[in-house]
């Protein structure tokens, strides 16, 4: 698996393409790659164009790939890059968990050496 | 554990955790009202937080850094939006050049946190943050990315499970 290092300038452009509706839902369709371009615009209420635009971020970010396959170009979810995301989110959670630990920890010490006063 | 909750929105860039703890509303407030309490709990092992000033006004600045035994150093200077001892504090990264962007590296974020009696005693603290950007989440994780990444890496969850259609 594929860690992600913070300092990584790719995590926000990941984050950047996740954060849009329309993207998330192409990411998830796309993850069997079975869907061209033209296929998933058929599915969007908006433009050929519009739905090529949303396309190209998530490339851009490396979220998803295209294969030629037979005329078609197929649309493919990079599963590692997605949980590269998942896990940058993660790792604030944890930032927070430690955080709240260490609060704790300094109540904790503070109760016993104070006897609960304060 | 004493977390209780933690919401995590990537479409609207935001986090939110609340925790219970075992002290009055007046207690947890000293947590961010005093320096030296803040410093034992901001920073991970390794990398602790140094307050340089603390005013903790509505106008006010906190300035403070973090550094590594590596030799790693990170400044931060916030704004104090608002503080209304002791249950509503809101802070914003204030080192911002002309256009409203961080000019010293650091993210962008605002933190809004707002402490309570908890039902049964104690206290309910909820820390809400913004960031800025997507890069200001990654800015936040790499301060304390040591301590952050390092247990997640076996509990990652399901691969699209946060990303619906």
């Amino acid at each position: 698996m594929v860690v992600a290092k913070a300092s990584d300038p790719g995590v926000d452009r990941i984050f950047h393409a996740l954060a849009d509706g329309t993207r998330r839902d192409i990411l998830a369709l796309a993850v069997g790659g079975r869907y061209s371009v033209s296929a998933l615009a058929k599915r969007y209420p908006m433009s050929f164009a519009a739905v090529q635009k949303h396309v190209a971020v998530l490339e851009g970010a490396g979220l998803i790939t295209k294969e030629q396959r037979g005329r078609e170009r197929l649309v493919h979810t990079d599963v590692d890059t997605v949980q590269r995301a998942r896990m940058v989110l993660n790792g604030i959670e944890e930032l927070w968990r430690a955080r709240v630990d260490r609060i704790d920890d300094l109540l904790a010490t503070e109760k016993r050496t104070t006897g609960g006063k304060r | 554990m004493s977390v209780t909750s933690v919401e995590k929105d990537p479409e609207s860039l935001t986090m939110t955790v609340t925790a219970d703890l075992d002290a009055t509303v007046e207690r947890a407030w000293q947590l961010w009202a005093d320096p030296r309490q803040f410093e034992r709990w901001w920073g991970p092992p390794g990398y602790p937080a140094t307050v340089i000033d603390h005013d903790l006004r509505a106008g006010g600045r906190i300035t403070f850094f973090m550094a590594g035994t590596d030799g790693e150093h990170h400044d931060s200077t916030w704004e104090v939006i608002a503080a209304d001892p002791p249950r509503h504090l809101e802070l914003r990264d204030a080192d911002v050049d002309h256009d409203g962007r961080p000019n010293d590296g650091n993210a962008m974020t605002a933190m809004i946190i707002t402490i309570d009696e908890r039902d049964g005693g104690g206290a309910v603290m909820a820390i809400r943050t913004h960031f800025d950007s997507q890069a200001g989440m990654e800015e936040h994780l790499a301060r304390g990315f040591e301590e952050g990444m390092r247990m997640v890496f076996s509990q990652i969850e399901a691969v699209l499970a946060g990303t619906p259609a």
